[in-house]
């Protein structure tokens, strides 16, 4: 197998010393992590190593002679001895030139035995691959997909292994070239510890701040569950409300933000900043629409125009009712039933109105101050808009299921009579259609209801029809709302802007690019990192949400409209528990 | 040559795709057991791009002439661009590179009009085995016309792919990943590259 040599490109123009890093095992592969410099004792590096923490070996040497130090080559291979491994890499490079050179020493009981190239007929210079890595990158980056359990050494496969190296020795990153210590080194933050006093600042700030949030959230959950909020009917009322819902969905993502416990999983961490940045936005979002709002008394004009609105929606209905009581579309209506009907929902327009305008002195107040609850975000505005409109259009809810309620309770009818006028019965226990005899004044009396109500079925569907159109239009937008408040709570901003801007942070994999090299040196490889595709992040990194989902396809919408039973197109599926 | 590379110019040989296009093939060696093939096609061509261009932009003035509404000579410039750029940055690849590293893995890179690129990186460790397959490729227009009724034509055509191993049973093969998929070469071609390959996998 070919040996492949994974090397920082921190460490390309570094001064001569001793590799160290790590082998790979069963794939033939060192990885290079830093080049520790003369002067040093092999004792206290041995002590380094021991201490540091992290799975280290010393590979080998590196030399890349300045003027004036020739006559390495010996002291290099007596290094060789005082440090005993397998396999021992030689590595040099000559200023001015790019390729690097090659030179393995095995050492076997005590007898040298050497390799150099050129020896063995220019195959063993064939024989190595020497892969440049950004370690700065490399070491920030996740690859993807992320291993929750503990994998198997002997069967994983290389770069999650070279990743997680890399990841694992920060331990060893922390000491540059400014400390005293006993080894000097060579890596990625060994000109200087990298760090954002802004990061630091909030890592500081971040604690009795949470502390804070948590005692508050404890409050406030406490209250929510206490004996008087949670008798029946405000359960069931609260279980309806679309906003209610929002605010117990943001309370448990605050305590998830919140909780002081650090997170140590790359997954967790990702939803904590995925679910503070989303937050941040919409409350963001809310406030700059409370302001636009309640400039210029537009909540006022808002309010003003609510009312006559509900009135020009009942006028517009009464209307309708008209139409249908007289001949709509030159269709001819059993002029009994469509004279009830047509009063038996005119007369519940009326009470509507009626309600609204008593309601309707107070209306502004109410609204001004449930107006300012839309602070807390863009989504709790979007879910009092739908609660609104839910409140609104009760009427039409209501008609609906009495024009559904009559239409099912005809179709049903109708078709236990088909079956009778057949000579057939269903059978309840078999679930099954059977034959069966009936008398012949069963029979008189079914065909008589039959026909009655083949006959009066025209009138009652066009009332169901009508309602039907109309129940879907308000659940139309209620679901357009719904989706959007869905879409801003569930979208990954924080993972989606460091895919933006950080690419190397969220890794697919790596690309290869072949460095042009000079002849007589081993094949160079640029090891660039991949960054995830963007329809990946979105999917790996969703927030899992009480989504409003349609709970029934197309064909099993359309069936259930036909035969009159009552849809709820939107259904909430209950969070997830992780 | 100035670097240990070695190029191989397909002077001698022309390569066509399945659909007849003239197609390039470079091959280029970095090492005893590194190679990259590079499969180019035929670039965006001026004529076509001037033909939709005009026909988008007639039918625009028709209905302008027609409705006497400028929104619609704007967009049909916003359509124009629009689709323009959609198409040379997600449409239209310009080459496909294979580059094999013997006991590293294959890497697999489509490169588009506008200078996207796509890439793909496969361990050796997951691969089993490079072939070329045969397919069924429907071709739905009707070239001769003589015959009279619309046919749906079939026709083989060979594709080079990539062998997966499945984790669980080292024998099977868990999945393909098809290769050269945009530019489609005919087998001449794919032989080659096929060969090349081989070359490198039995070494490593």
């Amino acid at each position: 197998m070919v040996l492949k040599i994974f090397f920082p490109q921190c460490c390309n123009k570094a001064d001569s010393g001793l590799l160290v890093g790590r082998w790979i095992p069963g794939q033939n592969s060192a990885v290079v992590l830093a080049v520790i410099h003369y002067p040093f004792i092999p004792g206290q590096v041995k002590q380094y190593i021991q201490q540091s923490g992290v799975d280290l070996t010393v590979l080998g040497s590196w030399s890349m002679p300045k003027e004036g130090q020739e006559g390495m080559e010996s002291f290099l291979r007596d290094l060789s001895t005082i440090f005993p491994q397998g396999q021992w890499l030689q590595l040099s490079r000559e200023m001015g030139k790019i390729g690097f050179r090659y030179g393995k020493l095995i050492q076997q009981e005590k007898e040298l035995k050497e390799d150099v190239e050129g020896e063995e007929g220019g195959g063993e210079k064939d024989k190595v691959i020497f892969i440049h890595y950004e370690q700065r990158k490399v070491m920030l980056s996740q690859l993807h997909p992320v291993d929750n359990g503990v994998p198997d050494p002997q069967t994983e496969s290389q770069l999650p292994q070279v990743f997680g190296t890399v990841c694992q020795s920060e331990p060893l990153f922390f000491l540059d070239k400014y400390d005293d210590g006993p080894v000097k080194m060579t890596h990625w933050q060994s000109e200087g510890r990298e760090g954002s006093i802004i990061v630091e600042l909030m890592k500081q700030a971040s604690t009795p701040v949470c502390l804070l949030t948590t005692w508050i959230l404890t409050l406030w959950t406490s209250l929510c569950s206490s004996r008087i909020l949670n008798v029946r009917p405000m359960r069931f009322i609260s279980s309806k409300l679309s906003t209610c819902l929002q605010l117990s969905y943001r309370t448990e993502h605050l305590q998830t933000v919140c909780s002081p416990t650090r997170a140590t999983a790359h997954n967790h961490f990702m939803r904590k900043a995925n679910i503070f940045v989303s937050f941040f936005v919409d409350v963001s979002l809310g406030l700059l629409l409370v302001s636009w709002m309640y400039r210029e008394n537009r909540i006022g004009k808002l309010a003003n125009t609510l009312v006559p609105a509900a009135d020009h929606v009942a006028k517009e209905l009464e209307e309708l009712l008209q139409w249908l009581m007289g001949a709509p579309a030159g269709l001819k209506m059993n002029r009994a039933l469509d004279q009830v009907l047509g009063r038996f929902f005119l007369y519940h327009i009326h009470l509507w109105i009626s309600y609204i305008h008593l309601m309707s002195p107070f209306i502004e107040m109410i609204l001004w101050y449930v107006g300012l609850s839309a602070c807390l975000g863009l989504t709790f505005a979007l879910s009092l808009l739908s609660d609104i409109t839910a409140l609104l259009t009760f009427h039409i809810y209501c008609f609906y299921v009495y024009g559904a309620r009559l239409y099912c309770m005809t179709v049903y009818g109708l078709s236990s009579l088909w079956r009778l006028f057949r000579g057939k019965k269903w059978n309840v226990l078999r679930q099954r259609v059977d034959s069966c005899s009936y008398d012949l004044d069963q029979l008189f009396i079914g065909t008589l209801l039959f026909t009655i109500l083949l006959f009066l079925l025209p009138t009652t569907a066009l009332y169901y029809l009508v309602f039907t159109l109309l129940r879907l239009v308000v659940v139309m937008f209620q679901g357009v709302l719904h989706l959007s408040v869905d879409f801003i709570n569930s979208f990954p901003l924080f993972a989606m802007g460091l895919r933006l801007f950080r690419s190397y942070r969220l890794a697919e994999g790596v690309k290869f690019r072949v460095l042009c090299e000079e002849p007589g040196t081993p094949l160079h490889l640029m090891m660039d990192i991949n960054p995830l595709k963007v329809s990946s992040v979105v999917q790996t990194y969703r927030t899992p949400t009480y989504s409003c989902y349609p709970k029934d396809s197309w064909l099993a919408l359309c069936k259930k409209l036909f035969l009159g039973e009552l849809i709820y197109p939107w259904r909430h599926k209950t969070t997830k528990i992780d | 040559m100035q670097n240990g590379d070695q190029h191989y110019s397909m002077e001698d040989e022309t390569y066509t795709d399945i659909d007849g296009k003239a197609i390039s093939l470079e091959c280029q060696s970095h090492s005893g057991f590194c190679r990259e093939f590079t499969v180019s096609s035929a670039k965006v061509s001026i004529g076509r791009v001037m033909a939709y261009t005009c026909a988008v932009w007639l039918s625009a003035y028709i209905i302008f002439f027609v409705t006497e509404n400028t929104a619609v000579l704007s967009s049909a410039i916003i359509i124009t661009l629009v689709g323009m750029m959609v198409h040379i940055h997600f449409v239209k690849v310009d080459h496909e590179t294979l580059l094999i590293i013997g006991s590293l893995g294959v890497q697999v890179s489509s490169s588009y009009a506008s200078g996207r690129e796509s890439t793909d990186f496969i361990e050796m460790g997951k691969i089993k085995d490079i072939v070329i397959n045969e397919a069924i490729h429907m071709v739905r227009k009707i070239k001769d016309i003589v015959i009279n009724e619309a046919i749906h034509m079939q026709t083989v055509i060979y594709y080079l792919c990539i062998l997966l191993k499945d984790p669980s049973d080292p024998e099977a093969v868990s999945s393909v990943v098809p290769l050269f998929q945009s530019s489609k070469p005919r087998l001449n071609c794919l032989v080659k590259v096929y060969k090349s390959c081989q070359e490198i996998l039995a070494k490593c």
